[in-house]
């Protein structure tokens, strides 16, 4: 289409309109496009951190540094938290954006005795 | 080719302000002739071109366009057929700010859907053909009370009606403009098309495109040459 | 059929003109909804990609972790135990593991210190040891450079960096610091035989239930983590019901709520006579109403692929900058890493329903009663 014909074409509101979503659309398109190259591209390097991981026995993501138990969510005992007092409120802001291990739902419940320790 | 039968028309119906805009009228207008409906405020003139024009439904009585009983029509066929019939110049033009004036003008074609180019090139002959082929691109709200009107007048033309119904066309218009209109007016009957006016302005009523003055009063016909 | 798209266009074009009238107002209104649809949809690609990211890496964990607890606080692993451990049917492999954490009170940081299981690929020598890139970073060493460390008994102990551990593996590595078993023993005054916990292969992973029974009996004072609760964690991470991202999503959605009520509570009079005017002049109230649809539909799709898109290109080709601060929180350490896109179609499907068509519905209630509005109340001027 030449580039006339063209600007005759989007001379209409509706033309320009379904133009800009067409091309907003295919840029929405495109990210999963660029998801699957990333993929590949990173797959090696994934496969690369499983494999350390593995042989080092590392158990948590590096997100939270700021305490133990921000750091190690699921090796941390459930008393680190309220290491200062049982009351005490989320030290670190780390603390509101995760929540507790889901841990509990897999023990006997605390009123009576347990199959596994806490 | 528009046939009225007792039609009445009321208002506000069954509240203590019901009001009966039309008391009884029964009318035959022929095609391509010019009718004013001439009357003072409230004798229900402008209700009676609402009726004429299947704006709105008698109350009583029935309404017959070219010998169809349109009276009791589900409002979709209605508006394809007022669409399809009657084109409307309203006395406050009701132009829609903002839009342009070929904008405007091609409005009341969008619903059916044709094509677009031919739309556009029917609404540059009709501003042409009105002399206002100049300030087809101009908002509306920017126009003067004269290229309001031509641009209403075009809009109503855009779908090529057999009627051309306008309600009180020269009160926001000094005399040289309601000379101007009168004229326009007059190539449209030459065309053939039928015109339904209604005016109190003596100048439309005296005019020579004016062929028949359908008097009202308290919504009843009282005279009619 | 031609006819029929033919008649959406023009229904376009009058939309198109309908929201340039008021432009400002749509512009602020684009923006605010695009900016909601960013940020709901940044967090819900960034949740995805770092839980499939734990799922992928810890993949390999141990499949049981053996903690010893003292008073409800972790202790030391005594000698004897691994033994013990070694001889229960269903355990392949015992490994004790050594790991802890050294605060660094120049960087105000924590560092996570290891001892790497001996003759593996990733051990060091004594007086050596390999750092995480952050760390390395942080510090500004690079291989061979010298970093002293603070022992609790107030020695100060130097070591050799052998190796810096690669940027792939930071989301895990970022503020490791390994180091040999002996080397670490000292630093950290541990004593021979004791260790922070044991890590289990187990011969079958089904009777992994099985065995953290039997392990609880023959170790009363022990806790138990099984593979799966680790991953359960991640899982769970960021989840939005909860904490700030709650609460940074719920500030966002009010807004726009509040500006769509108000849309969706009436019409102003222009709007109302501008229906009136198309009536009058021909539209029906099907037309009407596929108008009104049309900008509700144009306004969200636009906000949602603008909106998607950067969020895509944010979380994924900016590596969630703009949580950065929020993850970070007080740490000094924060890894540079980068995430692999993950795609769920049902999460983004529920991205797309709750916010484009509540938008599209906001615009079109109110039009319902206008459209129906009598086209002869043009004519007597009561618009």
């Amino acid at each position: 289409m030449t580039a006339v014909r063209l600007g005759s074409r989007l001379a209409r509101r509706s033309h320009r309109a379904l133009a800009f979503l067409t091309a907003i659309a295919g840029l929405f398109l495109l990210t999963f496009a660029d998801a699957a190259w990333l993929r590949n591209c990173r797959a090696p390097g994934a496969r690369a951190q499983a494999e350390l991981a593995k042989r080092l026995g590392l158990t948590d993501l590096c997100l939270f540094t700021e305490a133990r138990y921000t750091r190690h969510l699921s090796q941390a005992d459930w008393h680190s938290a309220f290491q200062d007092h049982p009351g005490a409120l989320e030290h670190f802001p780390s603390g509101s954006l995760v929540p507790p291990p889901a841990i509990p739902l897999h023990h006997a419940n605390l009123d009576r005795k347990t199959k596994i320790s806490d | 080719m528009i046939e009225l039968s007792g039609v009445r028309k009321a208002f506000n119906q069954g509240r203590p302000n019901e009001f009966w805009a039309l008391n009884g009228i029964d009318l035959n207008i022929a095609p391509q002739q010019a009718t004013v409906f001439f009357g003072p405020s409230g004798s229900g003139k402008t209700t009676l071109l609402t009726v004429v024009g299947c704006l709105a439904r008698p109350t009583v009585g029935r309404v017959r366009l070219k010998d169809r009983d349109i009276s009791g029509l589900p409002e979709r066929f209605l508006t394809g057929l007022r669409r399809r019939t009657f084109g409307f110049i309203f006395q406050q033009f009701n132009l829609i700010r903002g839009l342009s004036a070929i904008e405007n003008i091609m409005l009341p074609a969008y619903p059916l859907g044709g094509d677009w180019r031919e739309l556009k090139e029917r609404a540059e002959f009709l501003l042409d053909s009105l002399r206002l082929s100049h300030r087809r691109t101009a908002r509306v709200e920017w126009l003067s009370g004269g290229e309001q009107q031509r641009v209403a007048i075009a809009r109503a033309l855009i779908n090529d009606p057999e009627v051309l119904i306008a309600d009180e066309p020269t009160a926001n218009l000094d005399t040289a403009l309601s000379m101007e209109f009168l004229g326009i007016l007059e190539t449209l009957a030459g065309q053939g098309r039928s015109i339904l006016l209604t005016s109190h302005d003596p100048l439309v009523v005296e005019s020579a495109v004016v062929r028949r003055v359908v008097t009202l009063r308290d919504g009843q016909i009282v005279g009619d040459r | 059929m031609r006819i029929w798209i033919e008649k959406q266009k023009y229904l376009i074009d009058f939309t198109i003109s309908s929201l340039a009238r008021r432009k400002v107002k749509n512009v602020g209104l684009l923006c605010l909804y695009t900016l909601i649809v960013f940020l709901l949809a940044s967090v819900m690609l960034f949740t995805q990609a770092l839980r499939r990211e734990a799922a992928a890496s810890l993949a390999g964990a141990p499949d049981v972790i053996v903690q010893r607890m003292v008073a409800g606080r972790h202790d030391l692993i005594p000698p004897d135990y691994i033994g013990k451990l070694g001889g229960l049917r269903g355990v392949r492999k015992t490994e004790g593991r050594l790991w802890g954490y050294y605060y660094d009170p120049f960087l105000r940081a924590n560092y996570t210190v290891m001892a790497p299981p001996s003759g593996g690929e990733d051990g060091v020598s004594t007086g050596q040891v390999a750092v995480g890139q952050e760390v390395a970073r942080r510090i500004g060493l690079t291989r061979n450079a010298k970093i002293a460390l603070t022992a609790y008994s107030g020695e100060t102990v130097w070591f050799t960096v052998a190796k810096l551990l690669t940027r792939e593996s930071e989301l895990l590595t970022a503020d490791l610091v390994l180091m040999s078993e002996e080397d670490f023993r000292s630093f950290f005054g541990y004593p021979a035989g004791q260790y922070t916990d044991i890590a289990l292969t187990v011969t079958n992973p089904q009777e992994v239930h099985n065995l953290a029974g039997k392990i609880a009996n023959r170790l009363p004072d022990s806790r138990v983590i099984l593979r799966e609760e680790i991953l359960r964690t991640y899982e769970s991470i960021f989840n939005w019901r909860e904490g700030v991202v709650l609460m940074l999503l719920s500030g966002a959605v009010i807004a726009f709520a509040i500006f769509a009520l108000e849309k969706a509570s009436g019409l102003s009079s222009d709007e109302k006579r501008e229906i009136g005017i198309l009536k009058a002049i021909g539209w029906e109230t099907g037309d009407v109403i596929k108008m009104k649809f049309w900008e509700g539909c144009l306004i969200s799709l636009t906000a949602f692929l603008l909106g998607y898109t950067a969020a895509y290109l944010h979380v994924f080709r900016f590596a969630a900058a703009l949580f950065e601060p929020v993850l970070k929180g007080w740490s000094t350490l924060y890894p540079d890493f980068e995430l692999v896109p993950t795609l769920d179609g049902f999460e983004l499907a529920t991205l797309f329903f709750f916010t484009v068509f509540p938008y599209a519905l906001a615009t079109i209630v109110p039009i319902w009663r206008a459209a129906v509005t009598d086209p002869d109340s043009v004519m007597r001027g009561s618009l």
